[in-house]
């Protein structure tokens, strides 16, 4: 799903019929094409899908089960430790495994020309309905360290790593890493975001790049290097309140999500699937596949179409919010029966500056401050404020808080998109 | 009620955009949606939203309010048959006091409703819920004998020129209902200050027992001759109890809603509980005014007003100190919006509101000017906040 990759603009390298193999160039970007994006299984285009105005939307490719995998190269342990950054880089550029890194300010796929001034790699997930990574990197250790290694070639500065301070025990790929520098945070979610790690380890100062990497894509990365081509291999977590059962799948990517979860494990009613996490993940529809990135789908209630009478009248026993407005907040009884759906519940309003946002964004930054420096397109202003530290989902909560119902995750990329333009 | 919605829904594309009735689409608007709680979906991230809405955040400065504008509901009748040298019965003196608090109420509401919808429809912005509260708050800082004609003025000049000149609720830099309050205070004198004000007497002015007065207590410790103590005054005073637990509890004439401390803390409390009035400001407001009326007391010297000597917890009683600092200097959007500007905020006007009491002969009362013109200064300090929050990004870059 060539839209999920933000700010790509797709040339595509194959037509309907074609064969492709494991690792097979689909398409690459028109700006930076060094970047492909490859096949995550073999097999022949049936269909190539475009949106509005003729955009990219969806390659299916029938699977022909054979796995049959274009090699990118054939590297010894030794090889590994002799080759450059520009070597590596070029590896992962051919095999399709570059897109993994994502470079901040602007949160988009790293451009292969940067040295960053560091790497960061979050090693927990607070979100909601997350999967724990710690389960996920079980088996991997010696990829991730592989991964590591190689990456850290990429950068003048270090690789760290974040762990939850909380945890008792760590996957071993944690435990055993080295080469880099690790820090523990603790606390409740956006802790896990690698923005706010970011933010609390050495803060990005203008004019700086640094990369960030999932975990699980540095092993990828590692088993890359070990296996000569690319890696479609995926965990991911299915999980939500509309699932009859929470489940982990080890699967590919590209992998339609019917084949995972039939309708039957679907509680009746209509449902918002969500590829990643319901904060920050994108909205996908039933039929969609497994991302690229995410190793968490959604599944939750889309909102009832019924209307409550004089709802904000109500007590609230069982209403779930964050502020202390409805009882549900005192009693403790409620607080696990509560299903979120996807209403917006009320009206768009001017901001009210409540005090909350800074409770739920815990970095040295004035959210609504910021928000106004977009709205009023004072690039200055932004800067100031600290924007290019921001992705949408370290605001995410802000936008869940809010009470005028603002989405600062959209203002956040408004301001983005025009510093980039302008900038 | 599943008829009412099937009307609404019937009638609802007129209201939009081409429909007939499309000019009237906030009005339609805003009874659909305090009738039934939209069910709009999210349409991108984040998928799920908080229950909280402006809706619900003004329903509980409401609740919140309640035991204040109850107690002043009773408190009317109370000083209307305390004057009368009757024992004031708990029923009577509501039934009076709902008599006459109703009419301004409904003035407030009707007046103030009236320019809101005006605006929404002619500027096309949704009716906002922030009226809900300045419609209430405004009789609440009104003596009971207010002519409701001054009552419909002074609330459209705090709604039109408080908050829609500037674009409406969340754009105004004033607070609505203290405008309205401050144009009372300037434009009518006579009915809003002095003596004379405060207790509701009506047709019964013969039967006032001889010793009655109308004063506040801040009036009657402001009137303290130079060099006297202003405590000594409030216990001289003949009429009333003035002492400090019956400042406290508020059964002392006054502004309707301002005379009770308690109902204001227990205002407070909901406030502070739900969070939805911000602790910093009100914390901040009281030991503002705490620090400087003990400034005062300790400046006094024998040639100064006897004001310098009123102690500093009677200050936090008296008048409209625990009132405005619960519910005035709160208004989110007219308070500083930073929770560092919000402690300097509180600070300023605790201190501004003792400074005009005490210094100022003139004005008895300071909260209100206090609260006006440090909203006026929050974008100031606000700007300070931010601006410190810019330096120290800065200041890591180099």
């Amino acid at each position: 799903m060539p839209n999920e990759f933000r700010g790509i603009k797709a040339r595509l390298n194959i037509k309907p019929g074609d064969a492709v193999k494991i690792g097979s160039v689909l398409f690459e970007d028109k700006t930076l094409p060094e970047i492909k994006f490859v096949s995550p299984a073999s097999g022949k285009v049936l269909e190539i899908n475009r949106g509005e105005r003729r955009a990219l939307m969806e390659i299916v490719i029938e699977n022909d089960l054979k796995d049959e995998k274009e090699a990118v190269g054939t590297w010894k342990k030794d090889d590994l430790k002799k080759m450059d950054a520009n070597a590596i880089k070029e590896a992962l550029l051919k095999g399709g495994m570059w897109p993994h890194i994502i470079q901040r300010p602007f949160s988009k796929i790293a451009n292969p020309a940067d040295t960053p001034r560091d790497i960061f790699i979050s090693g927990m997930d607070t979100a909601p309905l997350a999967a724990d990574p710690n389960f996920i990197m079980e088996g991997m250790e010696e990829y991730f360290q592989t991964g590591l290694d190689l990456i850290a070639k990429l950068t003048s500065g270090k690789v760290h790593l974040s762990l939850d301070l909380k945890n008792k025990s760590y996957a071993k790929a944690f435990e055993n890493a080295t080469g880099v520098e690790k820090h523990y945070f603790s606390g409740p979610h956006p802790a896990g975001n690698v923005g706010v790690q970011i933010h609390h380890i050495n803060a990005l100062r203008r004019g700086e790049i640094l990369w960030t990497i999932k975990p699980f894509a540095v092993a990828l990365i590692g088993k890359f290097f070990t296996e000569g081509y690319y890696q479609s291999e995926r965990i991911v977590a299915v999980a939500g309140s509309s699932l009859k059962q929470p489940k982990y799948f080890k699967t590919i990517n590209g992998t339609p999500i019917t084949m995972l979860v039939p309708e039957t494990d679907v509680v009746d009613g209509e449902v918002r699937v969500v590829s990643g996490n319901i904060l920050s993940g994108r909205k996908i529809t039933p039929s969609g596949y497994v991302s690229y990135y995410d190793n968490l789908i959604s599944f939750i209630p889309e909102g009832t179409r019924r209307r409550k009478l004089l709802g904000y009248f109500h007590p609230g026993f069982k209403t779930p919010s964050y502020s202390n407005t409805y009882l549900s907040k005192f009693l403790m009884m409620a607080r696990k029966d509560y299903v979120l759906d996807t209403k917006i519940h009320g009206g768009k309003r001017a901001f009210v500056a409540t005090g909350d946002y800074e409770n739920v964004l815990p970095m040295d930054i004035l959210p609504v401050y910021l928000a106004k420096s977009i709205i009023a397109d004072d690039i200055e202003e932004m800067e100031g404020l600290g924007i290019l530290e921001l992705d949408e989902e370290d605001v995410a909560l802000c936008s869940y808080i809010c009470l005028s119902k603002t989405n600062f995750g959209y203002l956040l990329r408004r301001g983005l998109n025009y510093i980039e333009k302008e900038g | 009620m599943k008829f009412i919605e099937n009307i609404l829904d019937k009638h609802r594309d007129r209201f939009e955009k081409g429909g007939d009735l499309s000019k009237w689409k906030p009005l339609f608007e805003a009874t659909d949606t305090i009738l039934f709680w939209t069910n709009e979906r999210t349409k991108i991230s984040p998928h799920v939203r908080d229950s909280l809405d402006l809706k619900r955040f003004m329903m509980m400065v409401i609740v919140a309010l309640v035991p204040s504008t109850l107690f002043g509901i009773y408190n009317i009748g109370y000083q209307h048959y305390y004057a009368l040298g009757e024992q004031p019965e708990l029923w009577s003196s509501f039934l009076f006091g709902f008599m006459k608090f109703l009419p301004i109420v409904i003035v407030s509401y009707a007046v103030g409703g009236f320019w809101e919808v005006l605006f929404a429809i002619i500027r096309k912005h949704e009716v906002n819920e922030g009226f809900l509260v300045t419609g209430i708050l405004f009789p609440l800082t009104l003596p009971p004998t207010i002519p409701l004609w001054q009552a419909a003025v002074a609330i459209s000049f705090g709604v039109v020129i408080g908050k829609e000149v500037f674009g409406g609720t969340g754009m105004n830099v004033l607070n609505p209902a203290l405008t309205a309050r401050a144009f009372v205070f300037f434009a009518y004198p006579g009915k809003i200050s002095g003596d004379k004000v405060w207790t509701a007497i009506d047709l019964a002015k013969d039967k006032v027992v001889d010793t009655f007065s109308g004063a506040t207590p801040l009036l009657v410790a402001s009137n303290t001759e130079a060099g006297g103590q202003a405590l000594q005054s409030l216990h001289n005073f003949q009429y009333g109890d003035f002492g400090f637990t019956n400042l406290f509890l508020g059964f002392i004439p006054g502004s309707i809603g301002e005379t009770s401390a308690l109902c204001a803390l227990i205002g407070a409390l909901i406030l502070i509980i739900t969070r939805v009035g911000s602790w910093r400001i009100i914390v901040s407001v009281f030991a503002g005014g705490y620090l400087t009326a003990f400034l005062m007391n300790v400046l006094s010297g024998a040639d100064s007003t006897g004001m310098f000597t009123l102690p500093p917890y009677y200050h936090l009683v008296m008048g409209g100190f625990a009132f405005g600092a619960v519910f005035m200097a709160t208004d989110p959007v007219s308070a500083a919006q930073t929770n560092t500007g919000k402690w300097f905020y509180g600070l300023l006007i605790g201190a501004l509101a003792i400074l005009v009491r005490v210094v100022n002969p003139a004005y008895p009362e300071g909260m209100m000017l206090a609260i006006l013109f440090m909203n006026v200064f929050s974008p100031l300090i606000d700007y300070y906040v931010v601006k410190g929050n810019i330096k120290r990004r800065l200041k890591r870059a180099a």
